[in-house]
């Protein structure tokens, strides 16, 4: 019988390739356009139309248009991308209807690309690209830099730096297949071969034959597939994304998340046909046990000892569930992730039930994610088609189906108990635990509840060794883990990097720092049950840890970026005000607790404050800390505690001087007009929405202060900088 | 003594079905069918909210009965998630995005400038039943905050100073329409 699941997916693999070669990808021209919530909203779907009429009216037959999902370049959306046979794969940004049809007259019928509308500028002159992986694994004999070998022997062999560059990135990823020998991992682009350069001699064997012969050097070719080849050969060359390790979102802005195929094709449910034909749940349990990976929703609850526990519990049913109410404000991985590779996503769930022997799954989605509930929908329907679902999957005698069930705006059901509830059909309020969802969830039953970043880690955990998994990582927790990177910041995207990584490399490497020449104040992690950590801790390598130990958590892995400009007390009182909001009411410490807190916070913010307010803030934010029924209570207060830890004088001079240092709360600040600097252009009194501001043209204006409602329009509108906020 | 039964359960049914759409009626008796069909109570919400715009009280009361469940549970759950409406909502819904990033980035003022140009505060609706006004939980496009969503489109990176703007583009584009249904 286990032949009989390994033939079964012989038998679609092969489908899925012939499909794939059929479709004649490997020689025609592919544009690839994005097609996510963002990047909808960033205007795809009109860009994708324009190359549709531009297609049909060049009336050429040899352009592929491919849908892909998004890739997490949020900033600089729509991104397409041309991949031209034999040519480095070009990629545009901010594509709009205009540039979509210059693209498509100049690139692809003309055969040049349109430089100034590219990606982070990269040199479309570019012929062939040398990428070296530069993770801990990676290293070679002697003390010879590899680098510096590359120049050297590029230079020597005289060829044009320019049109063969070579470039450092941060890991490739492709550990897993060389760990045991001592080398240095090098991808040479547009060809996409890996190489295990060991020495100069190596070096000088790739540039002779592959850079000056265009000759593959097959003794040192990597015969394998690595796990993020592909997301390599697309985007290798933009600088956000180089630094990055993709695991779990492997596939993301590669592959079309509607095609079952494609995902196939990229050794998709290989992993799902090797549990099955193992047969061993146990085994499964032990794989994700060694892997160290832990739960991503925030937690970090280590995910096979949840598994083993749901094992153990006998019962003659089981369930799984996959929490996707990505409730905190500020992160989208699961958004994206379930956007742009559904299939992954279901992959895990599938191997999941299985090890805990669980018949039905349920997709719990946020409904403000409806283009996600429609792709999972889909999803199942042709996982169910292809009998990767339903009864005896992939001809095992494992049966398993999903359903998917709408959250409804409610931050509580993210907690464990809440969400059963929730999928219940009842109020979202959270229960006392124990007994917890593994001996007792879902309709009595025990259950297991996994955040959608956790599953999509299990299919490349097993496929690529578990160990290798565990290496990627720190000494406790394995793999990488995916960030939303927002707020001030240059580069807002998602951002995967492994475990251990500092914040320094996330928000400055990866990022491209600050905007506008700020100072970088602080990183918010873990949305509204996080905390705030301050600038001096950028080094600080995060994981569930030591994030943990600096008052913060990891959370499901928002970050959200302050510079100078932001009010510490007021981000306090922002989180504050969220909490309280979605506070279900059930137990007394959470719902009057946030209720009082967030008053005192208005007090100070307001100029009312006074220094026991602090005290009393921090007695009651450990009162409400301690003694909350769920974790959503239990964390409420971490952004004020955090805050008083590291920002304590900003309370203080809110309260004491009825100052606001960052000059954001309203009530204590001002706005006035330098009579030095005002040239009278009445540009702010007309823009003044109250007329408070007098003086004529070429007078100098001043505001009324009475009648001023701080709503700051002069202090945007003055192109002499004469207005100031004081 | 005799008591007199009265059974009027169809006469309630057939109402019940007159209150919501076939289909929706078609969804919930598939749903009855199923194993713990009460736990389909918040898709069949989602569906009565997705045809009539907001929950109305003899929607609720539809449900109740062909779903068999309490009345005070179909109200209980319809008042505990922020997603459900119980008053009707205007012809734009203007959702403000309340996350993290949009506010680190400046929706506050946005939002006091749509209070501004529109005469009503957050959860209200103008006089002639045109804009709604709301706030919304992070959208999850927080790469293009701050953000505004007019019914189901997503404007990113919206100043205050897009605002009018805005506002006059879809008052046009309700005129358009009526302008089209009259022809």
């Amino acid at each position: 019988m286990n032949n009989t699941v390994l033939s079964r997916y012989e038998e679609l693999a092969q489908h899925a390739h012939t499909q794939w070669q059929q479709s004649g990808r490997n020689d025609k021209i592919i544009i690839q356009v994005g097609s996510a919530t963002c990047e909808n909203a960033a205007g795809a779907t009109e860009v994708w139309r324009e190359f549709e009429r531009n297609i049909q009216a060049s009336g050429r037959d040899d352009i592929i248009l491919h849908q892909v999902g998004c890739t997490g370049r949020c900033s600089r959306e729509p991104i397409v991308g041309v991949l031209m046979p034999g040519r480095m794969p070009v990629k545009y940004q901010r594509v709009t209807r205009d540039s979509a049809h210059q693209i498509f007259s100049r690139h692809i019928q003309g055969g040049e690309p349109v430089a100034e509308l590219t990606l982070d500028q990269t040199m479309p002159r570019l012929k062939r690209q040398v990428i070296l992986c530069e993770a801990r694994h990676c290293g070679t004999r002697g003390d010879e830099d590899i680098f510096t070998v590359f120049q050297d022997e590029i230079n020597r062999a005289g060829l044009d730096p320019e049109e063969n560059t070579l470039i450092h990135v941060g890991a490739l990823g492709f550990c897993s297949i060389h760990r045991k020998m001592i080398s240095t991992c090098v991808m040479v682009r547009p060809e996409n071969t890996v190489y295990f350069v060991k020495d100069r001699k190596d070096v000088q064997e790739i540039i002779a034959q592959h850079l000056v012969e265009g000759q593959i050097v097959d003794r040192l070719r990597c015969q394998e597939d690595p796990i993020s080849l592909r997301f390599f050969d697309l985007y290798g060359d933009a600088a956000f994304f180089n630094r990055q390790t993709r695991i779990s979102l492997r596939n993301a802005g590669v592959i079309n998340p509607e095609s079952l195929y494609e995902y196939i094709h990229y050794n998709g449910f290989r992993a799902l046909s090797l549990s099955l034909s193992n047969g061993d749940p146990d085994w499964l349990v032990e794989r994700v046990l060694e892997s160290k990976l832990r739960g991503r929703g925030g937690g970090g609850y280590p995910t096979g000892r949840k598994w083993k526990d749901a094992h153990r519990h006998a019962n003659d049913q089981r369930y799984l569930i996959c929490n996707a109410d990505e409730g905190d404000p500020g992160a989208f991985m699961d958004r994206s992730m379930l956007e742009s590779d559904p299939y992954s996503v279901i992959e895990g769930m599938i191997i999941g039930g299985y090890a805990i022997g669980a018949t039905r799954g349920f997709f719990y989605v946020r409904a403000e994610y409806p283009l996600a509930i429609k792709r999972i929908e889909k999803a199942l329907a042709e996982c169910r088609k292809h009998g990767l679902l339903g009864q005896n999957i992939l001809g095992s005698d494992f049966s398993m189906d999903l359903e998917v069930r709408l959250g409804a705006g409610a931050f509580v059901c993210g907690e464990e108990t809440a969400l059963i509830h929730s999928i219940e059909g009842e109020r979202g309020q959270p229960r006392i635990r124990p007994p917890f969802p593994t001996e007792s969830g879902l309709w009595g039953k025990p259950t297991v509840i996994n955040n959608v970043e956790t599953f999509a880690n299990i299919a490349p955990l097993l496929l690529y060794g578990s160990d290798w998994f565990a290496s990627v990582g720190t000494e406790f927790s394995g793999g990488t883990k995916v960030f939303a990177l927002a707020g001030k910041i240059q580069h807002t995207g998602l951002v995967e990097v492994p475990m251990g990584t500092t914040l320094r490399e996330v928000v400055y490497n990866i990022g491209g720092g600050i905007p506008g020449g700020k100072q970088l104040k602080a990183i918010q992690t873990g949305g509204p049950a996080g905390g705030v950590i301050p600038a001096e801790y950028l080094d600080m390598p995060i994981d569930f840890d030591t994030l943990g130990r600096l008052g913060s958590i990891m959370g499901s892995g928002g970050m959200i970026v302050l510079d100078e400009d932001d009010c510490m007390v007021d981000v306090a009182k922002f989180f504050m005000t969220f909490c309280q909001g979605e506070s279900c009411g059930k137990c007394t410490p959470c719902r009057e607790g946030t209720k009082r807190m967030l008053e005192i916070l208005e007090r100070i913010t307001m100029g009312k404050g006074e220094m026991e307010d602090l005290d009393k803030l921090e007695r009651l934010a450990s009162l409400v800390k301690n003694t909350s029924l769920c974790g959503l209570g239990r964390a409420a207060p971490n952004p004020i505690l955090s805050t008083l830890r590291h920002f304590r004088d900003e309370y203080e001079a809110h309260v004491k001087e009825k100052r606001c240092p960052a000059r954001k709360c309203k009530t204590l600040i001002h706005y006035e007009i330098d009579p030095a600097k005002c040239v009278g252009c009445t540009m702010c009194a007309r823009n003044c929405p109250t007329n408070c501001i007098s003086g004529g043209r070429k007078e100098v204006h001043v505001i009324d202060q009475v009648e001023c409602i701080k709503c700051g329009r002069c202090f945007d509108v003055c192109r002499f900088d004469a207005v100031n906020r004081k | 003594m005799d008591v007199k039964v009265t059974d009027n359960r169809d006469e309630v049914f057939s109402k019940s079905k007159e209150a919501l759409t076939p289909e929706i009626v078609a969804f919930i008796e598939d749903c009855t069918q199923k194993q713990h069909p009460n736990s389909h109570l918040i898709n069949v919400l989602h569906k009565v909210q997705g045809h009539f715009g907001y929950l109305g009280k003899e929607q609720l009361d539809a449900v109740a009965q062909l779903l068999q469940v309490p009345t005070a549970k179909v109200t209980g759950v319809a008042t505990f998630y922020h997603f459900f409406r119980l008053e009707p909502r205007g012809r734009f819904v203007i959702n403000i995005c309340l996350g993290t990033a949009c506010y680190v980035k400046g929706a506050e003022r946005v939002c006091e400038r749509l209070c501004d140009e529109l005469g009503i505060h957050v959860g209200e609706t103008t006089p002639d039943g045109m804009f709604s006004l709301e706030g919304t939980r992070c959208v999850g496009t927080c790469g293009l905050a701050p953000v505004v969503l007019v019914n189901d489109t997503v404007f990113g990176e919206v100043t205050p100073d897009q605002i009018p703007a805005l506002i006059e583009s879809h008052i046009k584009k309700a005129q358009a329409m009526e302008k089209e249904s009259v022809v």
